[in-house]
């Protein structure tokens, strides 16, 4: 079909360069679609997917039954069979479940039921002894446990750059700095309106993320859900903290909260988080000192050692959660729309298995692209401790962000190609630069030498985000 | 490289700043062959380089000089008498033996020497270790890397900043902005007074740059960039300020993260390695000097503690140091105290025994210095955070037996 739609541009234009977007951008394109990713922000995942706390999730705690559920088991099983190709990072830390209160442990067996009805069937219920066997850092106060062994940490960052790229070296485009602000379907394409001109697809997929809703008010007149945005602040901890715990420590899940996590990063540091927080704000998470203070201390609670241990960073993320518990995926049929909604607390581990599904609902809807036969497989660069980094191998121009060890080299790369970075956060979120132990205090000025002239928002000092 | 390689140094000095390169210059006057400083920057000289104002050098060259020629008069003079400066290489890890892993552009290699003395310096505590809530906006800076970008590449990241702090060092930021055609629009102390000499009082007025003391930063507000802060007074009353930019400055913190990683003992009250009175670390095969033993000292004085330092480790190489045990730690008795430097002594004399002790808060009280119950030296002392107090050890006759106590007794408000 994308031949005879040839003169209306696109087969499908996605509103959203977030984690779902770009895994949406990268199945069609791989399926035969021509497509084109409309991001309004100058840099790719600046909505909820710039602040996550990087788990692939099993979605042994996932609704059963739920679309949720069945996205996240076939995006983490899709993760795990393209991520050598792709260059995509994975720390097979494990994750333990604990109980420290009497009301947490009753909890437990329902718990490790769900896990197994959800197809996670490897969980495995631990003493208090077995757990600070495993975990000799952890306040003994812990009552009792269980692993999920399958639980796993990745790089939240490398993870949507790559499956875009792919899509943009398989024929995809990208326009950032490109809002839609309108639309108008003709009864068999989109002609929509945005900050950087007109642009004409068949099918339009909103994923939009926190402005779901509202794309859906603008392209639809109405929206089936609201979105209700919820914080999750983070407080992270230096190097040293990385080395106290091995397994992502998961408290007992509440209805509406995972809770607080202490989890390594795939850049090797700690993090403590994150909270949930209903707000209406949808384009700034604010941090408070009142609540960081509180997650350091518990933290502290949990790992005992990391009073020791300085803060690194903090940051701040907003969920898009809307009013229901499941995603919000709605194909329709008569206006060539896909509703790609409230994807709320575990788009990182589903968004492969989001963009399947949305995929099958596209066909559905009666188009039939020929597949590629033979895709190009871009790698993208490997930034997380799990494999060898530039500054372990020659060629590599020198460190330049020393608490990150980011090298010249790894700088010069990111700063070209298809995803070349509009903005320093984009820069940031690239190769890590300016976000460890010292924010920037060695390296802010070798950085703006380095990318004097190649930001399209040039750094004005070094952002202090995550 | 195998373990039974010999040593390629006698001595790898990591960190070129003034530490490192006074310590340079003294060990190869003391005829110690060969001495390598390794630094990861581009340039050697250390913070100095971005520091472009008044006054360094007078203790060392007997002449008032600005930082970065300061620094270049350091690296020329460690040149001339043969010391080999490796830039660009960045110490990864550091091993017995000793043994040095480091990074370089050509990739990883490991590096061995007789000695290693580490002076790897300070760092400014950022927004993020303090907690400040708020957005994250660009344009909230250190004052290091605020000077990078203005005397090194010439920026101006804001033009209205509010600079957080009074110390030294939040004064180099008030000149930095000076520099630069900043107009910074206030200067905020959560303390009661300023944290730097009475004198600098005189300058935030004399610049224009209103002060406000005993007000925490409590939000930074904007989307890409600062918009404004808002401040609390002590009773919590909040006002906004509109700014461009924060300069979080000072409340320095030893860039040990090399130590934290390492075999090597951290002393979490400095914040830098266990040393005793002759610099050296729990692995007696190695040394530190400089700002990396302790917030926060000024140039001068880290450069004078480099050549005691290189003393030492010559006589190290010559084996006329006092071995390195037994030692008697020192303990700190009183809530205000904030660390002592060095934390351990060696029974043993002809070293430079002054003890540096600081506090954490504003604080008037008799200091001692008590052993075995028995109080050995006393003095009263009103003192600042940021400030050093030195004790004489030299005249105490201290023997190893026990603990040393440092003992601080506030007065009562
Ligand atoms: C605190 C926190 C912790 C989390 N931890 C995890 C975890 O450990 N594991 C996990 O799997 N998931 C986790 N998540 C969930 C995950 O981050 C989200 O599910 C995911 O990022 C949602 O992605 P999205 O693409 O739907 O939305 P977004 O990332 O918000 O993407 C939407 C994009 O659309 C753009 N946009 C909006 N309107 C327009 C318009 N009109 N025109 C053009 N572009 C527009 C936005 O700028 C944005 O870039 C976490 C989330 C948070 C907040
Ligand atoms: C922003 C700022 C402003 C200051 N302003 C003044 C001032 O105006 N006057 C004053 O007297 N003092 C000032 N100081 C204090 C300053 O610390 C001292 O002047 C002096 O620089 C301390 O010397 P040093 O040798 O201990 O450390 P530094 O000068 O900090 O030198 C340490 C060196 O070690 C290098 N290094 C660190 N880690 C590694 C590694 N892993 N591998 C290789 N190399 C490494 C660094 O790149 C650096 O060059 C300031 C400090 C700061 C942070």
């Amino acid at each position: 079909m994308s031949r005879s739609h040839a003169q209306s541009g696109f087969d499908v234009a996605v509103v959203g360069a977030g984690v779902v977007g770009c895994a949406i951008a990268r199945r069609f394109t791989l399926e035969g679609a021509k497509m084109i990713v409309l991001e309004k922000a100058p840099d790719i995942l600046d909505g909820a997917s710039k602040g996550n706390s990087g788990i692939l999730h099993t979605g042994f705690d996932a609704p059963c039954g739920s679309l949720e559920q069945s996205c996240i088991a076939s995006g983490y099983s899709e993760y795990l069979d393209i991520r050598e190709r792709l260059g995509l990072p994975l720390i097979r830390s494990g994750a333990l479940v604990l109980a420290w209160t009497e009301e947490e442990e009753a909890r437990l067996p329902e718990l490790m039921q769900q896990a197994r009805d959800n197809g996670v069937g490897d969980v495995e219920a631990l003493t208090s002894d077995e757990i600070l066997r495993r975990e000799p850092n952890l306040s003994r106060r812990v009552r009792a446990g269980f692993c999920v062994p399958r639980e796993f940490i990745i790089d939240p960052w490398s993870a949507p750059h790559a499956y875009l790229l792919q899509a943009l070296t398989n024929g995809a485009e990208l326009r950032r700095e490109c809002e839609v602000l309108a639309g108008q379907f003709d009864g068999s394409a989109w002609r929509l309106e945005t900050s950087a001109g007109e642009i004409a697809a068949t099918c339009v997929i909103n994923a939009a993320g926190l402005y779901g809703d509202l794309v859906d008010q603008t392209l639809r007149g109405v929206s089936d859900f609201h979105i209700r945005p919820r914080k999750g602040q983070f407080v992270v901890y230096d190097k040293a903290a990385a080395g106290l715990v091995k397994s992502i420590l998961l408290p007992v899940p509440s209805a509406t909260t995972k809770g607080i996590v202490v989890c390594r990063t795939a850049f090797g540091n700690l993090l403590v988080g994150p909270t949930a927080e209903e707000q209406t704000a949808r384009d700034e998470a604010v941090l408070v000192p009142e609540t960081l203070a509180q997650l350091q201390e518990r933290g502290t609670q949990i790992v005992p050692a990391l009073s020791d241990i300085e803060v690194s960073a903090i940051y701040a993320g907003l969920r898009p959660a809307t009013e229901f518990k499941d995603y919000q995926i709605r194909a329709h049929r008569e206006i060539n729309l896909i509703t790609v909604g409230g994807i709320r607390s575990t788009g990182l581990s589903s968004a492969l298995g989001i963009a399947r599904h949305v995929f099958s609902q596209y066909l559905e809807l009666g188009h039939a692209p020929h597949a590629l036969t033979d895709p190009i497989w871009p790698t993208v660069a490997q930034i997380s401790e799990a494999g060898e980094r530039s500054w372990q191998t020659p060629c590599n121009d020198g460190v330049v962000c020393h608490c990150e060890r980011v090298t010249r080299a790894e700088i010069e790369a990111a700063l070209e190609g298809p995803l070349a970075p509009g903005s320093f956060a984009g820069l940031k979120r690239k190769t890590r630069v300016t976000m460890g132990r010292c924010q920037g205090f060695y390296c802010s000025a070798e950085l703006a030498r380095l990318t004097k002239d190649r930001l399209k928002h040039p750094m004005s000092g070094a952002p202090d985000d995550r | 490289m195998t373990g039974d390689t010999a040593p390629a140094y006698d001595v790898a000095i990591i960190g070129g700043g003034p530490a490192g390169l006074s310590a340079a210059v003294e060990l190869k006057r003391l005829g110690v062959a060969s001495v390598v400083v390794i630094e990861r920057e581009r340039e050697a000289g250390g913070i100095p380089r971005h520091c472009g104002h008044y006054p360094f050098g007078m203790r060392e060259f007997s002449r008032v000089l600005r930082g970065p020629d300061y620094a270049a008069r350091l690296v020329e003079r460690a040149l001339r008498v043969g010391v080999e400066i490796r830039t660009r290489v960045s110490v990864t890890s550091l091993k017995p033996g000793p043994q040095i892993d480091v990074s370089s552009p050509d990739g990883l290699a490991t590096i061995r020497a007789r000695r290693v003395l580490v002076a790897t310096g300070v760092r400014e505590k950022t927004r993020a270790a303090r907690l400040i809530g708020g957005t994250k906006p660009s344009g909230v800076l250190s004052t290091g890397a605020l000077q990078g970008l203005v005397y090194l590449d010439g920026l101006k990241p804001f033009s209205r900043p509010v600079i957080l702090g009074t110390e030294l060092v939040s004064f180099s930021a008030l000149l930095t902005c000076r520099h630069a055609g900043i107009k910074p629009v206030a200067m905020i102390e959560p303390n009661a007074r300023i944290t730097a000499w009475r004198a600098s009082r005189l300058l935030p007025g004399a610049l224009g740059v209103p002060l406000m003391l005993g007000a925490s930063i409590t939000r930074i507000e904007g989307r890409a960039q600062v918009e404004a802060v808002e401040v609390a007074d002590r009773s919590g009353r909040t006002s906004r300020i509109e700014a461009d930019g924060v300069i979080v400055t000072g409340q320095f913190l030893p860039e040990a993260s090399l130590l934290r990683d390492s075999h090597l003992a951290v002393d979490s009250m400095s914040g830098g390695p266990c040393v005793d009175q002759f610099f050296r670390l729990s692995d007696p095969a190695y040394f530190a000097a400089g700002n990396l033993l302790r917030p926060v000292e000024t140039a001068g004085w880290c450069w004078a503690e480099g050549r005691a330092a290189a003393r030492m480790i010559a006589g190290s190489l010559a084996g006329t140091l006092p071995e390195p045990t037994p030692r008697a730690g020192l303990a700190l008795m009183g809530d205000a105290l904030k660390y002592v430097v060095p934390q351990r002594l060696v029974a043993a004399s002809g070293a430079p025994r002054t003890l540096q002790v600081r506090v954490r808060r504003p604080a008037r009280g008799t200091l001692s210095v008590v052993v075995s119950g028995q109080n050995l030296w006393s003095q009263r002392i009103d003192a600042l955070p940021e400030r050093r107090i030195l004790i004489p050890l030299d005249r105490l006759p201290i023997d190893l037996n026990g603990p040393v106590h440092i003992v601080f007794a506030e007065d009562k408000a």
